[in-house]
């Protein structure tokens, strides 16, 4: 029981650091319909800017703090300057965009590797988040998960409710509902996507800084989650929120209890099979927006 | 394809030289003879007799990643499905030939030695046995990647999961093989892959006359896969594959399955890596999961968009410049190097999506392609008024759709 426990809770909190990278992703795949690689580079930026702030301020928990709201700036200046330079150029051709932010990213993680050296560095978590809290019935959390959790049900609160209820929202929601539509009413799609680019980059950032809890920092950290994250997008379905909100937790309970009954490795194969799997069932993904297309 | 009732729908990729068949501008088939002719001089006799017994084995090596190359030609160039997990398959092959020549050169009855330094086993896993036998390893070189396509894609194209979603699915996949490989340590080699290999049927590797022969090999299996891919794609199922990838639906419309069109260019993709992994195993002496993962999987791609992807032998020269350009300067300037592959995965793909042979055959392409010039001006919203009457409905919250097509309407008027 309490090792079925940890591992589902284990299991929930990947799901929430895939959820915070792939909320950023299905925002900006599902209005702009890009693919971008260097979201993973985001990470990365978030979390060496968790860093780099304690560097300069020695607070642990203080430097945490302020690391959130300063990553999500830096992550999502990141991603304007790439949408307004690179990304708005290739709007019809995704494929082409996916390679082309590929190749951002490996001269981010060249950066990277330029600026703070290739072997990983590490920060020093507060003391208020290294413990276990421990629950009745001989149950315990690990803090830190905990906090990631709580990270990402805020960045999903406080999306749906500014998606929902700002006219900011309603801009991106028409502008995903149908593109044309949204400009002949006069909405500027244009500016609406850089903000979108900007929110989606951000919320990236924030994943860097919880990830900077859980692990080392390294150049290629993004990599690997990022493909996680995407293949999250995928079969959640684009266009809205909660088909990624549900996968993500899925899929990290998924792995984590493949990982308990198998190996690390097996469960992965076990993952892309039942995303195959599940693709024949349903290949937009899980919520779909209803549109006339042939596809 | 039709070029008097396509008012809207896509016209070709902006990469693709669409109705041009090879890189020879006015190539015809004595011209093709000729190239190949002249490829086939270079290859046998310039190359060797030009070049050290080390420079030579380089030139094996990247021999073999142009075979990758030649089949993502047929795949993402022609077929516009981009795979960016062409290292399973080529993984695949490289696997099955390694493993077979660790069984030969551990001789009859003995365990390979990796096994035996990690020690958990008393005799081979049962999946190993077969290849033991020669009959088996070489077939399933080729056949086992061709399987695992197949499967694959029959699957996917189905359901019609494509663009970017194929995209992502296939890179997962690349993901998935090497976590598995390095999870299994015991029988797979783990991290490390495969190495030390030996023997060549027979033949000792460390015999520089050897390498020569492997060279020869390779050499002839390129030239090989070259006039099978040309045979392809001037064949009517190319053209019906080049239609697939311009306007699916309306191939579908016209009575054929473009997912079997689609399986098909998939298969033979995976094919070609898998022999290609399979000659790079003895050329280099190890496969390993770095070979595979996916990172050297989109390697593979950068080379294909470098020479031009829709092309014959674009993709080709493109991977033997690639990976020559990655040897030469990685050694010298290993961070420069990543930059500069950065750079040309930027710089190729959004403002040379045609890729060198674009270049080439500058001058006959002005005809072909009126909007050549105007790409990166044109803002994407500006559909000219009057087009777009009979499929409206692209664009908007259908994103694969749109799979590296342009978008409709974007680029119509052009064929009318």
């Amino acid at each position: 029981m309490t090792v079925l426990f940890g591992q589902l809770f284990t299991g929930v909190s990947i799901g929430a650091v895939l959820l915070l990278i792939a909320l950023g992703l299905a925002l900006t795949f599902g209005q702009m319909n890009v693919i971008n690689m260097a979201h993973g580079e985001f990470i990365m930026a978030g979390a060496y800017t968790t860093y780099v702030l304690q560097q300069t301020i020695t607070g642990a928990g203080w430097s945490l703090l302020v690391a959130l709201p300063v990553a999500f700036v830096v992550a999502g200046t990141m991603g304007v300057l790439l949408e307004v330079l690179l990304i708005r150029r290739l709007y019809a051709r995704p494929l082409d965009t996916l390679l082309v932010t590929w190749g951002v990213s490996l001269i981010l993680q060249q950066l990277a590797r330029d600026v703070f050296g290739s072997p990983n560095v590490q920060t020093r978590a507060p003391d208020l988040l290294t413990g276990n809290i421990a629950l009745p019935g001989g149950l315990t959390v690990a803090t830190n998960r905990l906090f990631i959790l709580t990270l990402a049900v805020a960045a999903v609160v406080a999306l749906t409710l500014a998606l929902r209820l700002t006219p900011l929202g309603r801009r991106i929601r028409a502008v995903v509902q149908n593109r044309d539509l949204a400009a002949v009413s006069g909405i500027a799609t244009a500016r609406v996507d850089r903000t979108t680019f900007f929110i989606g980059s951000g919320l990236a950032g924030l994943a860097g800084v919880a990830l900077t809890l859980l692990g080392p920092i390294g150049p290629t950290m993004g990599t690997n989650l990022i493909i996680d994250a995407f293949l999250v997008v995928v079969v959640g379905g684009i266009g809205q929120l909660k088909g990624s909100v549900i996968v993500a937790f899925a899929l990290g309970v998924l792995q984590a209890t493949g990982e308990y009954l198998t190996t690390l490795s097996v469960a992965k194969v076990l993952v892309f099979v039942a995303i195959v799997a599940f693709l024949q069932w349903r290949p937009q993904g899980l919520f779909t927006l209803r549109t006339r297309s042939l596809a | 394809m039709s070029t008097v009732t396509a008012p809207t729908g896509r016209t070709p990729d902006p990469a693709a030289g669409g109705r041009r068949r090879n890189l020879l501008p006015g190539a015809g088939p004595a011209r093709a003879a000729a190239g190949f002719a002249l490829g086939a001089a270079l290859l046998f006799a310039v190359a060797p007799l030009a070049l050290s017994d080390f420079r030579l084995s380089l030139l094996a090596k990247y021999l073999c990643l142009a075979m990758v190359a030649i089949g993502i030609g047929i795949a993402w160039g022609r077929g516009g499905m981009l795979t960016l997990g062409q290292g399973v398959f080529f993984g695949l092959g490289g696997y099955a030939m390694a493993m077979h020549l660790k069984l030969a050169d551990a001789g009859p009855g003995e365990l390979p030695d990796f096994m035996q330094l990690y020690g958990q086993l008393d005799e081979l896993p049962w999946w190993w046995r077969p290849f033991a036998s020669p009959w088996f390893a070489l077939p399933a070189t080729v056949l086992l990647p061709m399987a695992v396509a197949f499967g694959l894609g029959s699957l996917v194209f189905r359901r019609k999961v494509r663009g970017a979603y194929f995209a992502i699915l296939s890179q997962a996949l690349a993901m998935a093989m090497v976590i598995l490989l390095v999870g299994q340590q015991g029988t797979t080699g783990g991290t490390n892959g495969l190495t030390d290999i030996q023997g060549f049927f027979g033949y000792a590797l460390t015999d520089p006359v050897n390498q020569r022969m492997v060279y020869f090999v390779i050499a002839g299996t390129l030239l090989a896969l070259l006039l099978l891919a040309r045979q392809l794609i001037q064949s009517r199922y190319g053209e019906l594959l080049v239609a697939v990838r311009d306007g699916e639906e309306r191939v579908r419309f016209l009575g054929y399955d473009p997912a079997s069109v689609k399986l098909v260019a998939y298969v033979v993709a995976a094919g070609m890596a898998g022999l290609a992994g399979a000659l790079f195993v003895p050329a280099v002496g190890i496969i390993s999961p770095a070979m595979i993962g996916i990172v050297p999987s989109i390697e593979f791609v950068i080379g294909v968009a470098v020479g031009g992807r829709a092309t014959l032998l674009g993709p080709v020269l493109g991977a033997v410049a690639v990976a020559w350009a990655k040897t030469a300067l990685s050694e010298r300037f290993p961070g420069g190097w990543t930059y500069l592959q950065g750079l040309m995965f930027v710089l190729v793909v959004a403002f040379l999506p045609g890729g060198l042979a674009a270049l080439v055959g500058l001058g006959r392409q002005r005809g072909d392609d009126p909007d050549r010039r105007r790409w990166w001006r044109r803002r994407r919203r500006q559909v000219p008024a009057g087009v777009g009457t009979t499929v409206p409905v692209e664009g908007a919250g259908t994103p694969e759709a749109t799979d590296g097509a342009g978008l409709a309407g974007a680029r119509t008027g052009v064929t009318a």
